[in-house]
C-alpha cells in the first residue's frame, strides 16, 4: 500500500493542510455547500418535531391537542416554515449531488447554475407548499 | 517498526497492512441510496402533512393510520433516520476531534437516530392498529 511521501523539508508533524473557510473568498457554490450541511443538521433535529407529533397522535386527544396548539402558534409556524425550507433546500442539494455523481455540472457555468437553481428552487417550493397549506387549512 | 511521522496512515492500519478505503466507502454509497429513496418519499411526506392540516384528532388519526400513508411514513422514517445518522456522523468526523468528545458524540448520534426512528415507527404502527 503506497504512502504519501511528503519529501524532505516537510517532515515532523507538518501534514498538508487544504485551504479552508477563512482563506477562500465567499462564493455562491461554497455557500450552497455550507447550507446543504446546515439544513441537513437542522432537519436532523427537526425530526424531534415529527416524533412529537406522531407520538402525540398515538397517545391520545389531549397530547394531540397540545402538539396541534404548538404547531398552530406563531412560533410553531415559523419553525415549520424553516423546516419546509430546510427540507426543500436539502432535497434539491441532494439532486445537485446526483448530477455531480453522474459526472455533470462541474464547469464554472454549470456549477453556478446548479447553485442558483438550488437556492431559488428551495425558496419557490417552500412558498408553493405554504400557499397550498393556506388553501387546505 | 520505524514510525514515519509524515505518514497519512493510522498506526492500526499500518499494523493490519490495510489501506484507508476498505469498507470506508460503504456509508458514502448508503448515503446515495437513501437519498434516491428519499426523493419520492419526502414528496409523499409533504403531501401527507398537507392532508393533515386543519384536521381534528379523529380524522388526523384515521389518515395516519390508513395503510398507504402509514406505509409511506414508515419508509420515509426509516430512510430518513439512516440517512441522517450517516450525515451527522460525517459532520462529527469533520469537526469533532477531541478523543472522548468525539466518541460520545458518535454514540449520541447513533442513539438519537435509533430513538427517533423507533419512536416514530412505534407511533405510526400504534395509529395503524388502534
Amino acid at each position: 500500500m503506497a504512502e504519501i511521501n511528503l519529501g524532505p523539508g516537510r517532515v515532523g508533524n507538518q501534514r498538508p493542510l487544504s485551504p479552508h473557510l477563512q482563506i477562500y473568498r465567499p462564493m455562491l457554490t461554497m455557500m450552497m455547500s455550507i447550507a446543504h450541511r446546515i439544513t441537513g443538521a437542522a432537519l436532523y433535529f427537526g425530526t424531534l418535531l415529527l416524533a412529537w407529533y406522531l407520538i402525540a397522535a398515538a397517545a391520545g386527544p389531549d397530547a394531540f391537542a397540545t402538539a396541534s396548539h404548538f404547531f398552530n402558534s406563531i412560533l410553531g409556524k415559523l419553525i415549520l416554515l424553516g423546516f419546509t425550507w430546510a427540507l426543500f433546500h436539502h432535497f434539491l442539494g441532494g439532486i445537485r449531488h446526483w448530477i455531480w455523481d453522474a459526472g455533470h455540472g462541474f464547469d464554472p457555468a454549470g456549477r453556478e447554475l446548479l447553485a442558483q437553481a438550488t437556492l431559488v428552487g428551495g425558496l419557490v417550493l417552500t412558498i408553493l407548499v405554504w400557499i397550498a397549506a393556506c388553501f387546505v387549512g | 517498526m520505524r514510525h514515519d511521522p509524515s505518514s497519512m496512515r493510522t498506526a492500526a492500519s499500518r499494523v493490519r497492512f490495510l489501506g484507508s478505503a476498505r469498507s470506508g466507502t460503504a456509508e458514502t454509497w448508503h448515503m446515495r441510496v437513501t437519498s434516491v429513496a428519499l426523493v419520492p418519499l419526502s414528496i409523499a411526506f409533504v403531501f401527507i402533512v398537507l392532508s393533515l392540516i386543519g384536521k381534528d384528532y379523529e380524522s388526523a388519526v384515521a389518515t395516519l393510520g390508513s395503510p398507504i400513508p402509514a406505509i409511506l411514513m414508515l419508509l420515509f422514517i426509516l430512510a430518513s433516520v439512516y440517512h441522517m445518522k450517516i450525515g451527522m456522523q460525517s459532520i462529527i468526523d469533520d469537526y469533532v476531534h477531541a478523543p472522548h468528545v468525539k466518541d460520545w458524540a458518535l454514540l449520541g448520534n447513533l442513539f438519537f437516530s435509533f430513538a427517533i426512528g423507533l419512536a416514530c415507527v412505534y407511533a405510526v404502527l400504534k395509529l395503524s392498529f388502534m
